[in-house]
């Protein structure tokens, strides 16, 4: 009824393959982009910067990232943790070594730095596929996070081995460090999804991701069909990478502050970026979106629930939060396998015909 | 894009109103997890404190306290979620049990003006209040833990360390790698060899570490462990037949729930510790009556006494006698964080005061200033009686080398107030 495409005409090639060919599909992504943008960050304080906020805007990225390498272009990455922690280490270098440059570049610095190391740890990929791929990164990771625990200098010789963020600023607002305004930190970050989100999505629709899913779908034919899958599997490294490191960044020095490798970069962090994209679905950036969502404030939601509201002891609801989040993980995998982006996707199908389907 | 809403809802449902007459003291505390075996002991202490004082005295000061306590999970992402949640609530003083996430707040609750207790971890230098003004660690910091475990190596060696080979068995952590520096500085003073075996979180696997044990046969062991790292730690030591009267853990690595799963084979385990061991004081008697027969004890209530649980009673404790301090001070009931941490800054811990609360003998005496924000360094050792299930101290307290820890605490300070932009004053 409201949302179908009866009278909405496209008048050029453009019009008819953009993102959004739907006008309500259209107006609806402006709007949330119009609330994100200019009313959120008047409305928000630090709770919910620091902990809604941040965390989703920078899981997103992270999730957008691997799922370009494991959605789009096939190649499973256990790795995550380990790219995030170059991108990390990477800004923490460039801060301490430049404190005089923007926040902007030297988290784009590291995106740049995380992306050379994602090649290296992707040539494997020409040889190796699969489980025996998963392997080889999970082998980055620990090798990554081994790295920068044993050589003093990524930490600049410090007694705790911990890397602190420094003050730094943005146009002469304060970035990183404690003296942040929620708001400053909030449109930085969502700045960086804005830009993540609109480059991944131009980027799979145009010939290099039709390259990365021809590699995905059958690599062998998609070779004979012309596709050189040296390029198009390092290529993939390369974004996906960029993105992770980009998120990295930001994890340490605008969400954390104050960041041990082995404990914010460990194992567990790859884990938790793959079952993101995994819930949220495969090879769809609203996806990886979704899955951030689900996994950053699914857990925050069942605290308030269970400990703010119901005043249960905090052991419990802890406990409660593993059964719940991993009932509801077995449930989506097992009603809707290509995650909530195709429920979304099944849901506009449905709306399209409602009130008359056949 | 929807999702964007539901956190807005959510976000609305948070915006329940704080009530400010009350003392709020968040505990971030930790009941699952690999840390949990080490976090419910003393999370149950801090709490029964807490709520003897509310039962017998009304609160402090006549001021009703009110406790929130969030879980951490020793986990930092968890951690800023429990502060940010709790600092509106007008919270006193966190005590996050975790050195991640200490420092994590460090800058932080500076900003905000909230002090912080790190009693026994966090970071060291935050022992000099003239850099780290909200940040107090007293009654002692690892490095006086490394250095009271090498004086008390010194007295069974008759003085002399020289030539001897020490392992550092430790958390790969900020925690663990604490004591490096100043493990080193006392091996060039004391002339023994320091062989360093990190254990990476959360310290199931430790085989080849005391493999390497078994082939360099050290002298002696220190270990810096917490949670299931401890356990395993001493199992294997138990397996490799290492001497367990040559093996020291920091306070951090001395609770019952370490050493039982050993069973017979932990006898003889050293741990050290800033505080008295057991239940035979008379605040538990208070604790029975108030808290256990009134049915109001945290958790499952099976901690009392123990190591841990004394711990986190102890924090309470001195936390509650700060807030008395700061009521004095500021002659007012109730407070706000400033005034909090003028209240610790003025804390003076006696005998005669300890006494009072019916924890005689319990722990050092001490007094804060604003240059001393750590105490003066004492602690003793313990050693577990597998038999008996029980720790007893088989030492007095003992001071720190305060000549070799005091100007790397003056050092480490200084290169923070110099990153940071901060001037030093007292």
């Amino acid at each position: 009824m409201f949302y179908r495409e009866a009278g909405d005409f496209s008048a050029s090639y453009e019009e008819d393959s953009q993102t959004f060919p739907i006008k309500f599909d259209r107006y609806r992504y402006y709007l949330v982009l119009f609330i994100a943008i200019a009313v959120i960050p008047f409305v928000i304080n630090d709770y919910w910067v620091n902990s809604l906020f941040l965390p989703f805007l920078i899981y997103a990225i992270a999730a957008i990232g691997l799922n370009i390498l494991v959605g789009y272009c096939g190649q499973v990455s256990l790795g995550t943790g380990g790219f995030m922690a170059v991108g990390a280490y990477a800004c923490y270098k460039f801060m301490t070594a430049f404190p005089d440059v923007s926040m902007l570049v030297h988290v784009l610095l590291s995106g740049l730095v995380t992306a050379g190391v994602g090649v290296l740890f992707g040539l494997p990929s020409l040889r190796i596929k699969g489980f025996y791929l998963a392997v080889a990164t999970l082998a980055a990771q620990f090798f990554l996070v081994w790295l920068f625990n044993r050589v003093p200098w990524f930490y600049n010789y410090s007694a705790s081995g911990q890397i602190s963020a420094p003050e730094r600023t943005f146009f002469g607002i304060e970035i990183t460090g404690p003296n942040t305004q929620a708001w400053a930190t909030y449109l930085f970050c969502l700045m960086f999804v804005i830009f993540s989100a609109y480059v991944a999505r131009n980027l799979t629709r145009g010939s290099v991701g039709r390259k990365w899913m021809a590699i995905r779908d059958m690599d062998i034919a998609a070779e004979i069909i012309g596709v050189n899958p040296l390029r198009a599997k390092l290529t993939a490294f390369a974004v996906s990478s960029f993105f992770i490191g980009i998120s990295g960044a930001l994890f340490f020095a605008v969400y954390l502050g104050a960041v041990e490798v082995g404990e914010a970069f460990g194992i567990q962090k790859s884990f938790l970026v793959l079952f993101m994209i995994i819930i949220g679905g495969l090879g769809s950036i609203f996806g990886s979106f979704a899955g951030a969502a689900f996994l950053v404030l699914l857990p925050v939601a069942l605290k308030i629930v269970g400990v703010d509201w119901f005043g249960w002891p905090t052991d419990i609801v802890a406990h409660l939060q593993l059964v719940i989040v991993g009932g509801l993980i077995i449930i989506f995998l097992i009603a809707e396998p290509h995650g909530l982006a195709q429920l979304w996707r099944v849901a506009k199908e449905k709306l399209r015909l409602w009130p008359f389907p056949h | 894009m929807k999702l964007k809403m539901t956190t807005l809802a959510l976000g609305a449902a948070l915006a329940a109103g704080p009530a400010m007459a009350e003392l709020v003291f968040p505990s971030l505390s930790y009941r699952t997890g690999p840390y949990a075996a080490n976090g419910i002991p003393f999370a149950d202490g801090y709490a029964d404190y807490f709520t003897l004082l509310n039962e017998r005295d009304g609160g402090i000061g006549g001021e009703p306290i009110r406790m929130i306590e969030c879980e951490t999970g020793y986990n930092t992402e968890k951690g800023v979620e429990c502060y940010e949640s709790t600092k509106g609530e007008g919270a006193l003083v966190y005590q996050p049990l975790s050195t991640g996430i200490t420092y994590q707040l460090i800058p932080k609750a500076t900003a905000d003006g909230i002090p912080v207790h790190s009693m026994g971890y966090g970071r060291t230098s935050a022992k000099d209040g003239s850099v780290f003004k909200n940040i107090f660690n007293y009654p002692t910091n690892y490095w006086d833990g490394a250095s009271v475990a090498i004086k008390h190596l010194l007295d069974l060696n008759g003085g002399s360390l020289e030539g001897k080979k020490i392992a550092l068995v430790y958390h790969n952590s900020a925690y663990g790698k604490e004591p490096i520096r100043t493990l080193e500085e006392l091996g060039k003073k004391h002339g023994f060899e320091l062989s360093l075996l990190p254990v990476d979180h959360p310290g199931q696997e430790q085989k080849s570490q005391w493999l390497q044990i078994r082939r360099e046969k050290p002298d002696n062991v220190i270990m810096y462990g917490w949670g299931v790292m401890n356990q395993v730690a001493v199992q294997e030591a138990a397996n490799i037949r290492y001497p367990m009267d040559q093996f020291i853990g920091i306070w951090w690595s001395g609770s019952e729930n370490d050493v039982r799963p050993a069973g017979d084979k932990a006898n003889g385990y050293k741990a050290l510790t800033f505080h008295n061991v057991g239940d035979d004081f008379p605040v538990f008697d208070d604790i029975q009556k108030y808290v256990v027969d009134t049915g109001k004890a945290a958790g499952a209530g099976d901690q009392i006494g123990t190591a841990l649980y004394n711990r986190g009673l102890y924090a309470a404790m001195l936390a509650a006698e700060a807030a008395k301090t700061a009521q004095g001070i500021h002659d007012t009931k109730a407070l706000t964080p400033a005034q909090m941490r003028d209240g610790m800054e003025a804390l003076e811990i006696t005998e005669a005061k300890m006494a009072d609360l019916g924890l005689p003998n319990f722990g050092p005496e001490f007094t804060v200033s604003c240059e001393n924000h750590g105490g003066n360094g004492f602690g003793a050792v313990a050693q577990w009686d597998a038999a008996a299930d029980s720790w007893s101290l088989i030492t007095d307290y003992i001071q720190s080398d305060q000549d070799v820890l005091a100007p790397l605490v003056t050092e480490d300070a200084q290169a923070f107030a110099a990153e940071s932009g901060i001037e030093p004053s007292c």
